[in-house]
């Protein structure tokens, strides 16, 4: 399971352990690591099914692409949950709140539904703005509940605001002002802003026909001539993967510097005992609000990145309960309360959970070339009395997979729940002082590891890294 | 002096809850003055408390189980939702059987129609057409979703028993999904026709429309209450239920067999979930993959507004929850009626807040 990037056997043992060690000590290095591993992984599927230079960028850009998505939401989650102890089952909702809103804001007024015309800037702050207004509405009054009344408060929230989108009342409706404004009920918003990432590349945005810029001339020539890659397509997304990588270390190193804050120091101290930090003076309901609310923003950012700029359209199936049950088992993988673990979670979960099972059936059906398409259960198992397999195969590699897939995750969220509810990392304890106590001790052998109770490692240790 | 101090001190201490109160009297206002005015017939208006009594009674039946988990398990149990949708499919698909097994393929009809199986008006199940394919399907979605709830329980909860309840909330969500999907892997995605709308007969009652489904519903609904009535209070075994909800470590230190109890809770639990989706089914004339998951979040309103442990409180919280989504329609009319739901979920919320022990004083009385 740990993504630890097991070294192979020719390398020493010494080598090996100073690697191991490099590991233990460095968060960036566990995290580049483990991402080397992915990108392999995708690239020899890649070469299995025979892709072309333009499909392995393309592999490239898609597992770049969900790796950051899916850090980023787990990230605000673990702030929420890992430290403030806010057990939000409602996070599909926050993300519709703000990619919605951002469409909203920018979909041009003529279009349909029409929307603000406003920039895409206004409107990115817009949505994260709109997501912790919800965010506060939510936690004022929640946060008097117990935390599994809360889990069914968010729920129904979210369940609310997936409905209300969802709703042919509000498709389009006229603002006092006499502004028209809609969420194109159960056919959500076609007309999206485009990428901004594509503003590197061409002169007008939203049309690759409009000619390149410079930079566009350059990369996309070079990508010709050399590469022999002529779909700019795959170029444009693994550059907006990157740019997500870039967006999840600056949100990383935003969550590490709050969590080693006075204010990060008060979170710690709530999640370990409120009454204790309540009698040491602290208004914990205000400090458990403000956090909710930045989770709750970076959420309605993460929807903004994701279902906004990732797939072009927004529409309210997509914010179904299943998303958060998605981010739930990424941050149990990596184990709450640990940014790093988040981050690996988020990974591990978007690679192997979401990515893998998409390709497995084609490489399996290659290998073993599976005709058999049968529509129903019992035409897959009727010719298994006649020996034949095929028929079930085909049914659950080209019907059923993505069914398959949820119960293996849910059988594996119980099986994390029994077994390792700490998660990945977990288990690593997080200072609550600003300075790094286990200064002048080499982390990772005995002495240190007492001072990790204290602790040293967890999400700061990733800022010194960086 | 006296009242108006206290109605001040309201004011002052849960300004929430006048708002809701007044909010709540200016509705019941409207709807008389729309019952006199003539804006809404009493036909109508007998129509939405009929098919509020119907769906809430469904939901109460749900929600008996739900309460009882939650307040002896200690956790919210988020996979009663996928209980319910599999005594649904279990017993529809022994009711297609044996309605059907004359005329079409056993697998076919197995399935409740995937693939290319049989359409329901063809197979024409119904109360009147084919009862005894009805009950059978009902005996089977009890005793189905009863072994569901007793295999989960051993392989899932009871190994993690003593962990608290979060995990045991978290470790439910994964057996929700794990259930919900193992349907689709074995029948399908959408939502299907199953019962033979045309061959159930109705009748006029004062204008009020009542088919022989609903009457079915409200008549095995309440023969299930009753029952369970009868278990909690004349039998021991419902004497020790009652003090487990109460206080589990109390019921322990008296010596009931805290598991032998927690068993009878998932049968009686389990079971009666089931016969609600089984049941939710012979109401709505269709059948989908998350129909419990999407009734969940209702079934929830109701147990913490009767207060979490109170069957009876179940029971009435059901009713409310039915009555009120229904209800709702006389405002929330054209493009608005989508909203019948997000209402039903707003008034559990304000429950939440206002009285998280539930509007019956959280006397939990099993």
């Amino acid at each position: 399971m740990s993504p630890d990037g097991s070294p192979t056997d020719r390398l020493p043992t010494d080598r090996l352990d100073g690697f191991r060690e490099l590991l233990e000590r460095s968060d960036a290095a566990l995290v580049l690591t483990a991402m080397a591993a992915f990108y392999l992984l995708f690239l020899s599927i890649g070469a299995i099914l025979n892709y072309d230079l333009a499909g392995l960028i393309s592999i490239l850009g898609q597992v770049t692409f969900f790796t950051a998505v899916y850090a980023l939401v787990v990230l605000a989650l673990n702030l929420q949950w890992g430290y403030a102890g806010l057990f939000n089952i409602g996070i599909a909702g926050f993300m519709a709140v703000g990619v919605y809103t951002m469409a909203m804001l920018t979909a041009p007024p003529t279009g349909s539904p029409p929307g603000l015309g406003l920039p895409i800037s206004v409107g990115i702050v817009g949505g994260m703005v709109a997501a912790a207004l919800i965010g506060l509405v939510t936690a004022l009054p929640a946060l008097r509940l117990r935390a599994d009344y809360l889990a069914i408060v968010t729920v129904a929230i979210s369940e609310i605001i997936r409905l209300t989108y969802n709703s042919p009342a509000f498709s389009t409706f006229t603002l006092p002002g006499g502004i028209a404004l809609g969420t194109g009920g159960a056919n959500g918003i076609g007309n999206f802003p485009s990428n901004p990432v594509r503003a590197i590349y061409f002169t007008d945005p939203s049309s690759a026909a409009s000619g390149t810029t410079p930079i566009g001339t350059a990369v996309f020539g070079f990508f010709e001539n050399v590469l022999g890659v002529f779909r700019s397509a795959v170029i444009v997304d693994l550059t907006y993967g990157l740019v997500l990588a870039v967006v999840v270390v600056l949100v990383y190193t935003l969550l590490a510097r709050v969590g080693n804050s006075p204010f990060g120091r008060v979170l710690k101290a709530i999640r370990e005992d409120e009454v204790v930090a309540k009698s040491l003076g602290k208004d914990t309901n205000r400090f458990k609000i403000k956090t909710f609310m930045l989770g709750c923003a970076l959420m309605g950012l993460a929807g903004v990145l994701w279902q906004g700029f990732g797939t072009g359209a927004v529409y309210p199936q997509a914010f179904r309960p299943e998303l958060t049950f998605y981010i739930f088992i990424a941050v149990i993988i990596g184990g709450a309360g640990s940014n790093t673990g988040s981050v690996l979670g988020g990974a591990v979960f978007a690679n192997l959970l979401f990515l893998l099972p998409q390709y497995l059936p084609n490489i399996i059906e290659q290998t073993f070339a599976i005709e058999a398409d049968p529509n129903n259960f019992i035409a897959a198992i009727g010719p298994i009395a006649a020996g034949e397999i095929a028929p079930l195969l085909g049914y659950v590699l080209n019907q059923r997979l993505p069914a398959l897939r949820f119960v293996f995750v849910g059988v594996l969220l119980v099986y994390l729940m029994q077994n390792r509810p700490e998660g990945l990392l977990g288990h690593r304890t997080e200072t609550a002082a600003a300075v790094d106590l286990s200064e002048g001790h080499t982390p990772g052998t005995g002495p240190s590891q007492a001072a990790d109770a204290s602790g040293a490692a967890g999400g700061e240790g990733g800022v010194d890294d960086e | 002096m006296e009242p108006y101090a206290r109605g001040r001190r309201l004011v002052r201490d849960q300004p929430g809850l006048v708002v809701v109160a007044v909010a709540a009297l200016l509705l019941v206002g409207d709807l008389i003055g729309k019952l006199t005015g003539g804006g809404l017939t009493p036909a109508r208006f007998g129509g939405f408390v009929w098919d509020g009594l119907v769906i809430g009674l469904l939901i109460g039946l749900a929600g008996i189980g739900l309460s009882l988990t939650y307040s002896i398990l200690g956790f919210a149990n988020f996979a009663h939702g996928d209980y319910i949708s599999w005594g649904a499919f279990s017993g529809w698909a022994v009711a297609y059987l044996l309605a059907g097994i004359d005329r079409y393929a056993a697998g076919g009809l197995l399935l409740i129609g995937a693939g290319d199986g049989p359409a329901p008006g063809d197979v024409g199940v119904s109360i009147t057409n084919t009862p005894l394919s009805i009950v059978a399907g009902l005996v089977v979605a009890v005793a189905f979703t009863v072994g569901v709830s007793l295999l989960v329980d051993r392989v899932v909860y009871r190994p993690i028993r003593e962990a608290d309840g979060i995990t045991l909330l978290i470790a439910s969500i994964g057996v929700a999904f794990a259930l919900r999907y193992l349907i689709v892997f074995f029948f399908y995605s959408g939502r299907q026709g199953v019962t033979d709308i045309s061959r159930v007969p109705s009748y006029d009652i004062g204008g009020v429309v009542i088919n022989a489904h609903e009457l079915t519903i409200v008549v095995v609904g309440l023969a299930l209450m009753v029952g369970v009535h009868l278990l909690l209070q004349r039998t021991k075994l419902g004497k020790a239920m009652r003090a487990m909800a109460d206080n589990r470590d109390l019921a322990q230190v008296t010596g009931i067999p805290v598991e032998g109890v927690i068993r009878t809770t998932w049968i009686l639990g389990g079971g009666l979930a089931g016969a609600a989706g089984y049941l939710v089914v012979l109401t709505q004339g269709t059948i989908a993959y998350d129909l419990g998951w999407l009734l969940l979040l209702l079934i929830f309103a109701a147990v913490i507004m009767g207060g979490i442990g109170s069957v009876y409180g179940a029971i009435v919280g059901g009713l409310v929850i039915g009555l009120a989504s229904r209800l709702s329609l006389i405002w929330l009319t054209g493009d608005l009626s989508s909203f019948a739901e997000p209402v039903a979920f707003g008034l559990m919320i304000f429950v939440l807040l206002f009285r998280p022990e539930g509007i019956f004083g959280g006397v939990s009385t099993a």
